[in-house]
């Protein structure tokens, strides 16, 4: 009986990690989609429809640490903007980025996601929970 | 074994061939024309100067082996440039000879270096600084200069602004009236070149309203100065309502001005629209697409398609080429990076026929092909960008490149 129980309980951690996994893939998905959206109204004019940015003024964001790295780092430029002098690569970047911290978090979860797994970039997604706690720290 | 040798002997091939950088892409120009390449993967060249025995010096906005100047000489007079010579430890756009000096610039100081009589550097390196300590805030920071016939030197100091908002680049922040900028910026400044360490005060603000002036060349012909400005950025982006896509593209204008003492070009308060030949009012400043402002800034010769990125002019005054060119205009376009998603725009020089310091005619391309792609839809893609103009004793043009720092030679041959 026991036994029975604990295969049981198993089966049903093994469904429900599933599911849990399924979920997250799905919710992936749709926060690449929705990312991509914001991508091409708010970012793709100075960073590219490839991610490669524009030599001298606008940093490109695949390839570098900036976006694979730090996620809360990634999380501040989008909320406060950047116009400290920047090198990537061995490159000045000179243009500044104008704070875009009028988008909804879930619009800025989604479209670092969508940065972070586009152009090359392979890394983690970006939650809705963590701009919210950025956000609060201003 | 008859493979492997064969693909031997291709790999050989292929060795040669990369071995060789030259003419990676084919330059289309007008019928009698032709380019040749004289110097190649220097990296950043921005502007360029041919001396009056044929050397050329190229400004670079990288360090090359250390060195942000480069000459280039054909010292046994075989039509090659084999002779290179390194100097100058600092990075920028500006370079130009005037009356016995190279004229180099970083993004905050005018330097010069005395030539002797065989056309050599005295002292490479210790310049002369003829100004220091202009604005430079990076953005639009280049110092482009050019000369005139009694012994004053011009230079941009561009806006270090999109269009003077309270929060540069910011959607949605309004423009300043009046633009704090226009002070120590935004406009050309005359020196002397009888002085030397010179600040912004020992200058005068010869003309404002200019967000970028990166092209300039004095006319010769008509004793004016005469300058290429960048556009505003964003009017799609931050005005959905007024601008779409494709318009947000094409607008506003590059500009081709006329200048003369005291005026002004508008800038942030207007752009010209080259569809409705108006000075129209910025959104930032109260615009809505329609209305026109800034009455007493002056209009352009000539408004080319928005984002296009005019970065060098040369009012050409050689006798090389066919008699129509002379005294026009010949202006590179470094090509665009904000017509996203639209394809890009530019990468080439164009060509004003001018007489009597005013346009005769439309412009038209001249020099094409050196992004090596139809249509550019990656910036990054692009093989080379023209930034820098030069036209040698002979009547030939120079056009230098920053993206692979490449420099070609354009020649007539009748």
């Amino acid at each position: 009986m026991s036994i029975k129980i604990s295969i049981l309980g198993l089966g049903l951690i093994l469904i429900s990690t599933c599911s849990m996994a399924q979920t997250s893939a799905q919710g992936k998905s749709k926060q690449m989609l929705n990312g991509k959206k914001v991508y091409d109204i708010y970012c793709q004019a100075c960073h590219q429809a490839d991610g490669n940015g524009v030599p001298r003024l606008n940093p490109p964001l695949a390839g570098t640490v900036y976006v694979t790295g730090s996620k809360t780092r990634m999380i501040d430029i989008v909320l406060k903007g950047l116009s400290d002098p920047l090198e990537i690569n061995g490159e000045e970047y000179n243009n500044p980025m104008a704070a875009h911290d009028f988008l909804t978090d879930q619009q800025i979860a989604d479209v670092l996601t969508y940065i972070r797994n586009s152009f090359g970039n392979k890394a983690g997604v970006v939650t809705v929970a963590e701009v919210k706690k950025q956000r609060a720290k201003k | 074994m008859q493979k492997i040798s064969s693909v031997i002997a291709m790999l050989l091939v292929l060795n040669i061939v990369a071995a060789q950088p030259k003419q990676q892409v084919p330059i289309q120009l007008p019928k009698g024309f032709t380019s040749n390449i004289v110097a190649n993967d220097l990296g950043r060249v921005r502007h360029i100067a041919v001396n009056s025995n044929g050397d050329l010096y190229m400004k670079l906005d990288r360090l090359v082996n250390g060195k942000g100047i480069y000459r280039l000489r054909d010292k046994n007079k075989d039509g090659i440039m084999e002779d290179t010579l390194a100097f100058g430890n600092y990075t920028g756009t500006g370079i130009a000879i005037n009356k016995g000096y190279l004229y180099a610039t970083s993004d905050q100081t005018i330097y010069r270096y005395k030539l002797d009589a065989n056309q050599n550097i005295i002292n490479p390196d210790q310049p002369e600084i003829v100004v220091d300590g202009l604005l430079n805030k990076r953005q639009h920071a280049s110092k482009s200069i050019t000369f005139d016939k009694v012994g004053n030197l011009y230079v941009n100091i561009g806006a270090p602004s999109n269009v003077c908002q309270e929060q540069d680049r910011q959607k949605g922040s309004p423009g300043l009236t009046p633009c704090p900028i226009l002070e120590n910026a935004g406009g050309i400044w005359q020196f002397s070149t009888t002085k030397t360490n010179q600040t912004l005060n020992d200058g005068i603000r010869y003309a404002t309203g200019m967000r970028n002036a990166l092209g300039i060349d004095w006319n010769n012909e008509v004793n004016d100065l005469y300058v290429t400005i960048h556009g505003r950025d964003m009017l799609y982006q931050y005005f959905p309502e007024m601008y779409d896509q494709k318009r947000g593209a094409e607008m506003p204008s590059e500009t081709f001005y006329r200048v003369k003492k005291g005026d002004d070009c508008g800038w942030p308060y207007i752009h010209w629209d080259h569809f409705q030949n108006k000075k129209i009012l910025n959104p930032e400043y109260g615009g809505d697409g329609k209305k026109e402002g800034a009455p007493n800034a002056i209009d352009p010769l000539v408004g080319f398609p928005g984002h296009m990125a005019p970065n060098a002019l040369l009012i050409y005054s050689g006798n090389q080429f066919p008699e129509r060119y002379k005294n026009g205009a010949f202006i590179a376009f470094h090509g665009s990076w904000n017509r996203t998603p639209e394809p890009q725009e530019g990468f080439y020089v164009v060509f004003v026929p001018m007489k009597n310091g005013v346009p005769t005619g439309k412009w038209e391309v001249f020099a094409d092909g050196f992004s090596g792609m139809s249509p550019v839809t990656n910036l990054s893609a692009a093989k080379h960008r023209p930034t820098g103009l030069a036209q040698g004793e002979d009547g030939s043009i120079y056009v230098s490149d920053d993206k692979a720092g490449y420099v070609w030679k354009i020649s007539y041959n009748k």
